[in-house]
């Protein structure tokens, strides 16, 4: 945070709460990195890769759960209370999101493999530049949360339109492919598939960002127009 | 909810020690209001100013008001005993009077207030304060046996009983878990709430859970200062001041 606190006079408390915070970022930067090379995988249409990152997913799989268990401590342990408590129950909701953009990534991996089996349907263009806004969103979330930026974590919000938008645009292409020729289908429909998974990947990371301003001001935005926010 | 008393501007010394410093406060009817701040900086005293228990220590002095529906108890001709009927007090340590027995502790209030009593009503009273103070069941048999022979939180609820029984319409409760187990402070809060149904309830506490867990409003003092007063819940999850937020998450700088 900007100002920063002063320490706990209960310094194994506060090495903790340091300790979920690196954990957290850890596997933040692990999942940014499943992404990207998730959709690597499949549009250098490299099966190895893809078998790469579903291989990892159990990684991911290991610090949600350790993760899980460090917030479960802290709660009964040092009955939490004000901007930590909020810390450690953001904590948890972080991880969930990750944990899920893990799953997500695999899936887009699972369809490059499927793919990769058959003749490219045409080059991607509007998925790898979903991906990078979706890997940005990821990235800055959690460099919101580190630093307890709203701006930032507001600036990811509103870049979800964005993600929306291409899938909108993707969706509508593949359509046309499909409804040309019968043989484009189930590549077509596998394809909607990762760019729906890159889009589920965007809205994870803007939940990601609503709980930073809810970490940082206490104040709950989820599910609120964003006119409103 | 309406306030039942309301501290104006009331200041208080230790001889030349000024241990609070204008302090204003509202204290809602029949609500629970929680005391929290690090050791010396005023809690004790400042519900000591809410019956004019202060001035009985020789030295001190109060400056300001305590209104009490609507007079202020530091009033001239207002009589403290009075008051100090109105605004009972539970203490730190469990405070029986060694010699008497549960049922001569729970009526010596009203001895000591002056209320005469016929040996009926005096056992009514006595049952009535028992049932109220969650002690009856486990006592009932036993009324005539010296209030020291009960366990810590039974002594404490046995105080409490005491307060209650010369029918106060405010309790004052200065650290009244401190000493006692976890079991018998979760049986004392447990009780406040049910006496926050008919009385107007301040609580000095160490124990932010507790603060946390049964009051309504929580009052954060620090070096005699009011620093913030509000709703329990934003208190605990989301504080105003910087100072509360790093007295409640255990930081101090």
């Amino acid at each position: 945070m900007s100002n920063p606190q002063p320490q706990h006079t209960n310094r194994q408390y506060e090495e903790e709460l340091r300790g979920l915070r690196t954990r957290l970022l850890k596997m933040g930067g692990m999942v940014e990195r499943q992404i990207g090379d998730a959709v690597d995988s499949l549009v250098s249409r490299s099966s190895d890769e893809a078998r790469e990152v579903i291989a990892r997913d159990a990684e991911v799989n290991r610090m949600d759960i350790d993760i899980d268990a460090m917030c479960i401590r802290l709660l009964a342990l040092r009955q939490p209370a004000a901007g930590d408590l909020r810390f450690i129950t953001t904590g948890l909701k972080i991880n969930y999101d990750l944990e899920r953009i893990g799953d997500l990534a695999v899936n887009i991996c699972e369809r490059a493999l499927e793919l990769n089996e058959e003749p490219i349907l045409k080059r991607y263009i509007d998925i790898p530049r979903m991906a990078s806004i979706a890997e940005s969103m990821v990235k800055d979330s959690l460099d919101a949360f580190l630093r307890g930026d709203c701006d930032l974590a507001q600036q990811v919000m509103d870049r979800d339109d964005e993600v929306d938008q291409l899938n909108g645009q993707i969706f509508r292409e593949l359509l046309s492919y499909m409804a040309e020729d019968p043989h484009a289908i189930s590549r077509g429909a596998r394809i909607l598939f990762v760019s729906k998974n890159l889009e589920r990947i965007a809205d994870h990371a803007s939940n990601v960002a609503e709980m930073v301003v809810f970490m940082v001001k206490g104040k709950t935005i989820r599910h609120m127009d964003k006119s409103k926010q | 909810m309406a306030d039942k008393m309301t501290v104006r501007g009331v200041s208080a010394w230790f001889g030349t020690l000024r241990a609070l410093k204008e302090i204003d406060l509202g204290i809602a009817e029949c609500q629970i209001t929680a005391i929290i701040g690090p050791s010396g900086c005023g809690k004790s005293t400042l519900v000591r100013c809410l019956n004019r228990m202060h001035e009985v220590l020789p030295g001190t002095k109060v400056e300001g008001e305590v209104v009490l529906d609507g007079e202020n108890i530091y009033g001239v001709g207002v009589d403290p005993v009075g008051i100090r009927r109105r605004v009972g007090m539970v203490f730190q340590r469990p405070t029986p009077f060694p010699t008497m027995s549960i049922e001569d502790n729970v009526a010596a209030g009203l001895k000591l207030n002056g209320v005469a009593a016929n040996r009926a009503q005096r056992s009514r009273m006595v049952e009535r304060s028992l049932r109220q103070a969650a002690l009856w069941d486990e006592v009932k048999d036993s009324l005539d046996q010296p209030g020291i022979s009960l366990s810590g939180g039974q002594q404490q609820r046995l105080c409490i009983a005491r307060a209650l029984a010369v029918k106060p319409e405010v309790l004052l409760l200065d650290e009244p878990c401190s000493a006692l187990d976890p079991i018998s402070s979760a049986r004392i809060e447990e009780l406040l709430l049910e006496l926050r149904e008919s009385y107007t309830i301040v609580i000095v506490t160490h124990n932010m859970q507790q603060a946390a867990r049964a009051s309504d409003y929580t009052a954060f003092l620090y070096n005699g200062e009011l620093i913030e007063f509000g709703d329990t819940n934003q208190i605990f999850t989301n504080p105003t001041r910087r100072e509360t937020e790093d007295y409640i998450t255990g930081r101090f700088g």
